[in-house]
């Protein structure tokens, strides 16, 4: 499945996404190293990589741009700040984007908005994307409170800086319209006054000032918003849903998994990452009775044990995710070996991208014997 | 509080401590701020509401309640209780006008919990604390320091009103010795790291460090000295064929094969957490607490455990 998706031309970008500590970083970066060493050209748009991957994938965090990292690989690291003043000067006058910048309400939306890491990655996607110089971009997304906020955050960032609210606070009297006033009510003074109490006059002024400035790039801002989501959700693109063998991270991904369903979005799969399949076809009840009757022998003892922990470890795997395929049984499911020891350079890249790349046994084989060679 | 990078286990942690510090007839409250219901999943329960109710009991007698706390209700709440909004507070809520302001100051968001669990922490019945302890599942360690840095947080805000001397208050408990913030753990390279570099912030924003606390240790099978060499993928495998024989096993050499590739990823591992361990022992000048994996997950009986061998600890 996944060497299918990495060498199909059709495929243009592959969306990594899932729960925090889940591997989501190293599995882009290596399905990226994997489609190019296969022949194509590639980007990956990393978030916040481990410092020794970014040093292994030549990344510098200074850049913004993508530089070459292997062969045909291009990698990038995010840098959200940098992507948002890039995108207010493009959509304005040199005199104006200098203004929207140094704005006191803007430096804090475009370092510490909740959601602007999410939005400068899809900006950032649609700006790759557009420029054409690659076959395929890999994307990492940022590490959300919930897997989902990726899909919402232009949306609410949309929803954020149109404007309406700032207005209404700022100068009820003038905007938003009677009817809004009247169904607020009265009310509405007072939340105005209540919210001023709590942030303080000098935020309101500075938010009108940036509303003000931003009005006129707006449109372009939502446009684009648009544009990406619907590249999203084009035949071009591959959703990846990474998760580990742990309850929390495969409940965040059946709910993606719905809510990719719900959007329409192109889903190719669940990756498993980090699991620990039998190699050796022996129960553990008999490898622990075994073990009992090796005292004399330390070491053969001790393999005994460590397998029948690793049998028990197989199965507690297989039954999460069974949970997770009972639910959703059309979700084609990879599963990732966790690989011993830390990912840090391009040999531990490659290693992860052959384990993606290995067809699974049939779900139904709890517990079965898996050969990695 | 109880903070850890994400996917070491926090949530798990927090409620285990909640519930060993609940026991012998004392009361608790487990809280979480970040709209996940991860207290309910751990306690295999329905949705928590933003109210406090009684979620397990503990060992010997006791109670802990839990928690979710919600910003936007949080504020509406305050709006209630200063201003008496009443019905416009909720048309305004459905407008999306609160999530506005949360986010208009992003620091709004973090003073508007720290203070609720403040509030929960000094609440008093008859004279005496309604809680023994409060213990917050917090923000990841990405996260932690800004939220917890509530005095930044309000430079932000008006520096007046009721909000502003809230913060105060919540400043004055997050830094005095009443809080410890405990960082949740896995002995690996990335968990190890974020956990060294939480300690300092925190400790640059004099907030007190509690204990580290290492989840989910694995048993290590291997005698210490063979280790190195079975990492490095030297294994005697004709000394485990005979121990295997020896103890009534006769494995066809694909069989010992694979055990032989177990026990050298075994040992892999095993070096790698222990160089984790002795990273995190050279650097953390702080109390450590190991809690073991539980091969079979962790379900309420397993909390049960975690519990006690804090209690233990």
């Amino acid at each position: 499945m996944i060497d299918e998706m990495l060498d199909d031309p059709a495929i243009r970008i592959v969306v990594c996404c899932g729960s925090g500590g889940v591997g989501k970083t190293t599995t882009s970066a290596a399905l990226a190293l994997r489609a190019a060493e296969r022949g194509r050209r590639v980007v990956v748009l990393t978030i916040d990589p481990a410092r020794r991957l970014a040093q292994a994938l030549g990344l510098d965090e200074l850049s913004n741009e993508p530089a070459s990292a292997a062969g045909s690989l291009d990698a990038m690291m995010l840098d959200m700040r940098r992507t948002f003043d890039e995108m207010v000067q493009a959509h304005s006058t040199p005199e104006r984007a200098a203004k929207i910048i140094a704005n006191p309400f803007y430096q804090t939306v475009s370092s510490s908005f909740s959601g602007t890491q999410e939005y400068m990655a899809m900006e950032k996607l649609g700006q790759l994307h557009a420029r054409g110089e690659w076959d395929l971009i890999v994307v990492d997304t940022p590490p959300s409170r919930s897997a989902l906020d990726f899909l919402d955050a232009p949306q609410r960032m949309s929803r954020f800086l149109d404007g309406r609210m700032i207005r209404l606070l700022s100068a009820p009297a003038r905007a938003g319209g009677k009817g809004l006033r009247k169904v607020v009510g009265a009310g509405f003074g007072l939340f105005t006054k209540a919210v001023s109490t709590i942030v303080g006059g000098q935020l309101l002024t500075d938010a009108s000032a940036f509303v003000a400035a931003f009005d006129t790039m707006f449109g372009g801002f939502r446009e684009r918003a648009t544009t990406t989501y619907e590249l999203l959700r084009s035949d071009g693109t591959a959703f990846l849903v990474v998760a580990a063998p742990e309850p929390d991270a495969l409940r965040e991904a059946a709910y993606f998994v719905d809510r990719l369903g719900s959007e329409g979005m192109p889903l190719a799969g669940l990756v498993l990452n980090r699991t620990h399949p039998v190699l050796a076809p022996l129960s553990a009840a008999r490898a622990r009775t075994a073990a009992e009757n090796a005292g004399s022998s330390r070491l053969a003892s001790a393999v005994l044990r460590l397998h029948a922990d690793r049998v028990d470890l197989a199965d507690r795997e297989e039954r999460l995710l069974a949970r997770f395929t009972g639910a959703h049984p059309s979700v084609p499911v990879v599963r990732v070996p966790a690989v011993a020891g830390d990912i840090a350079d391009l040999d531990g890249l490659r290693t992860v991208g052959e384990r993606l790349a290995v067809q699974d046994p049939p779900a139904s084989s709890a517990g079965s014997v898996r050969s990695l060679r | 509080m109880v903070s850890g990078k994400g996917g070491t286990g926090k949530t798990t942690v927090a409620a285990a401590l909640a519930l060993a510090l609940a026991s012998n007839g004392r009361r608790t409250l487990l809280v979480e701020v970040e709209g996940r219901q991860g207290i309910a999943q751990v306690f295999d329960t329905a949705p928590l509401p933003y109210e406090e109710r009684r979620i397990a009991v503990a060992p010997g007698g006791g109670e802990v309640r839990a928690l979710a706390v919600d910003a936007e209700a949080a504020l509406l709440e305050y709006f209630e209780m200063f201003y008496k909004l009443g019905m416009a507070g909720r048309t305004l809520k459905r407008m999306g006008a609160v999530e506005f302001a949360t986010t208009l100051a992003p620091g709004l968001r973090d003073v508007l919990l720290t203070g609720k669990v403040k509030e929960c922490v000094a609440r008093t019945e008859n004279g005496r604390p309604v809680y023994d302890a409060v213990v917050l599942d917090a923000p990841p360690t990405g996260r932690l320091v800004t939220f917890l840095d509530v005095t930044k947080a309000m430079a932000e805000l008006a520096r007046t009103g009721p909000i502003h001397s809230q913060a105060e208050g919540v400043v004055a408990l997050l830094h005095s010795p009443r809080t410890a913030v405990h960082l949740v753990t896995l002995l690996e390279d990335l968990p190890v790291t974020e956990t060294l570099d939480a300690i300092r912030e925190l400790r640059a924003a004099n907030l007190p460090v509690g204990s580290v606390i290492v989840n989910r240790v694995r048993e290590q099978w291997l005698p210490d000295r063979s280790v190195a060499s079975a990492a490095s993928g030297r294994v005697d495998a004709g000394r485990i064929r005979t121990g295997l024989v020896a103890a009534g096993l006769d494995l066809t050499d694909e069989v010992l094969d694979g055990l032989v590739a177990e026990t050298v990823e075994h040992a892999v591992r095993v070096a790698a957490e222990t160089a984790a361990g002795e990273r995190l022992a050279a650097r953390a000048d702080v109390p450590r607490v190991e809690l073991p994996q539980l091969l079979a997950g962790v379900d309420l009986g397993g909390l049960y455990e975690l519990a006690e061998l804090i209690t233990r600890d």
